[in-house]
């Protein structure tokens, strides 16, 4: 067994200072460890996306990560973005949008959509495919999600004013 | 879907890590951006002993551009920084116009363009881009440094020259004549998916003919393939119509050797390049002549 490895993580906002085996992968560390379950894991290869979370501001796939690897990272996962009683813009374009069902890939494409209307605040329906095309979602289907992507950058332009 | 253990080292400077892939011989691997290796070592079809991790070495992680007009491009430069760079759009618009195809931006964000080359996947576009673009793969270890061209680098699925104590530190690539038209074209199943053939051409113009082109084929054969009937059939000609679909219909019938899977037949696939080599040629001509 290789020896356990100190790492310091910034996990929204809050650092943690844990010992974890290198083998450990960032999903598994920010579901077991932390408890943090927002971030879905499903196909564990890098294919779906549900493990998307931010990794110094870029939207990453956690499943492909050695927690190692984010030693000294700020990683910022769904439970970073609003509240049951107050949520985040773009939480509240999928829930208008009906653009979720079992909701098991929507952590996925929250955190896939912050990282990209943070750089392209206003996309086409065109762009908006293209900036999910890295995310699966089999229930809902990807029309309602792409006008959810479109909306939460509206949602998100008014907020700013 | 849990890797298996292994002993892990973090150097801090390429100094170190040369040092330890000595140290570990065969049972050493290096993890780059790991989008790769990692789903690899997920489904425990890769065990390594041990892995040296280069994402703490921040000295491989450079875009400079050379005096020739070509760029030297550090091994963990991320393809992100890559596809958002204003200088490879300047001087290698193809290179600018391949990188969205690749994987999705989360991986693109973590993957490497040096990490790309080492694993040499015969269905990926930076291997086959270097191929087209000539060039040369800087290869450091405890025991010197080397240079290879990326013609020699590649040598079957998955397999390239570097030795368990190398390091690939630097894709150096030599500046376009002016004047050059480049052209890329892909079928995969969905944005993102790894293609299913692809053709990438390169062309420079003397007035109507051509003066010199390259194309190059991926995904139809073990390694990237660097084809030789255009060279043979287009240079001193005008490309016409009939012309490049000539060198088209032969390229996919004797320059490549696409494999049956899920996805197509190699039959399917020999068309694709067919079309796709007629489709890249003509627009690389164009673009050239603009
Ligand atoms: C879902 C998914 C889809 C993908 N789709 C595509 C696609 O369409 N096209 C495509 O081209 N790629 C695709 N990829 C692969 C991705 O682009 C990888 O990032 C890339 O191929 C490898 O780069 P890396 O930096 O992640 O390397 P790693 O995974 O870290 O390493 C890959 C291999 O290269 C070796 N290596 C890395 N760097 C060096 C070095 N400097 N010196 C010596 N050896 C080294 C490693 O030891 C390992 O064997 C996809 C990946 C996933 C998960
Ligand atoms: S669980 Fe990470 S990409 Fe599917
Ligand atoms: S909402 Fe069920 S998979 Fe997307």
């Amino acid at each position: 067994m290789a020896d356990k490895m100190k790492v310091k993580i910034t996990v929204n906002g809050t650092l943690y200072e844990r010992e974890v085996e290198p083998r450990l992968l960032l999903s598994d560390f920010i579901r077991h460890d932390l408890g943090l379950t927002g971030t879905h894991v499903g196909c564990e290869h890098g294919l779906c996306g549900a493990c998307t979370v931010l990794m110094n501001g870029e939207a990453v796939r956690s499943c492909i990560l050695f927690t190692v690897m984010a030693d000294g990272a700020d990683i910022k996962t769904v439970e970073s973005l609003g509240t049951m009683e107050k949520m985040h813009p773009i939480q509240e374009a999928f829930q208008e949008k009906h653009a979720l069902q079992c909701g098991f890939c929507t952590p996925g494409f929250l955190m896939t959509t912050v990282e990209y209307l943070g750089k392209n605040p206003n996309p086409t329906a065109e762009e908006a495919r293209e900036a999910i095309d890295g995310n699966f979602c089999r229930c809902t289907g990807y029309e309602n999600i792409v006008e959810a992507v479109q909306l939460a950058a509206k949602k998100m332009a008014a907020h700013e004013q | 879907m849990k890797p298996a253990p292994f002993d892990y080292f973090a150097p801090t400077s390429l100094e170190e890590a040369l040092e330890k892939l000595t140290d570990l011989g065969y049972s050493g691997k290096v993890l780059a951006g790991g989008q790769s290796l990692i789903p690899a070592m997920n489904f425990r079809m890769a065990r390594p002993a041990a892995l040296v991790d280069l994402n703490k070495v921040t000295e491989l992680s450079y875009i400079k551009p050379t005096q020739d007009g070509g760029l030297a491009i550090g091994t963990m430069t991320r393809d992100s920084a890559i596809e958002d760079s204003e200088v490879v759009k300047r001087l290698f618009p193809i290179i600018a116009e391949v990188m969205p195809n690749i994987a999705h931006k989360q991986i693109r964000n973590r993957g490497t363009f040096g990490g790309a080359v080492a694993h040499a996947d015969p269905a990926a576009q930076i291997p086959a881009l270097s191929l087209l673009l000539d060039a040369k793969m800087k290869i450091q270890s405890k025991k010197g440094d080397r240079w290879v061209d990326a013609q020699d680098f590649f040598m079957g699925p998955f397999m390239t020259v570097l030795e368990p104590e190398d390091l690939l530190t630097e894709v150096l690539l030599p500046g376009l004549v002016p004047g050059t038209g480049t052209s890329y074209k892909q079928i995969s199943r969905q944005r993102g998916g790894y293609a299913q053939a692809a053709a990438i051409s390169k062309v420079v113009m003397d007035g109507i003919k051509v003066k010199d082109v390259r194309v190059v084929l991926f995904s139809v054969a073990e390694t990237p393939v660097l084809t030789k009937e255009p060279v043979r059939v287009l240079v001193g000609q005008v490309p016409t119509t009939e012309a490049i679909e000539a060198v088209a219909e032969y390229v996919a019938q004797n320059e490549c050797d696409p494999g049956t899977d899920i996805h197509g037949t190699a039959e399917y696939r020999r068309n694709l390049v067919r079309v796709l080599v007629r489709r890249s040629l003509t627009e690389a001509v164009e673009r050239a002549r603009k």
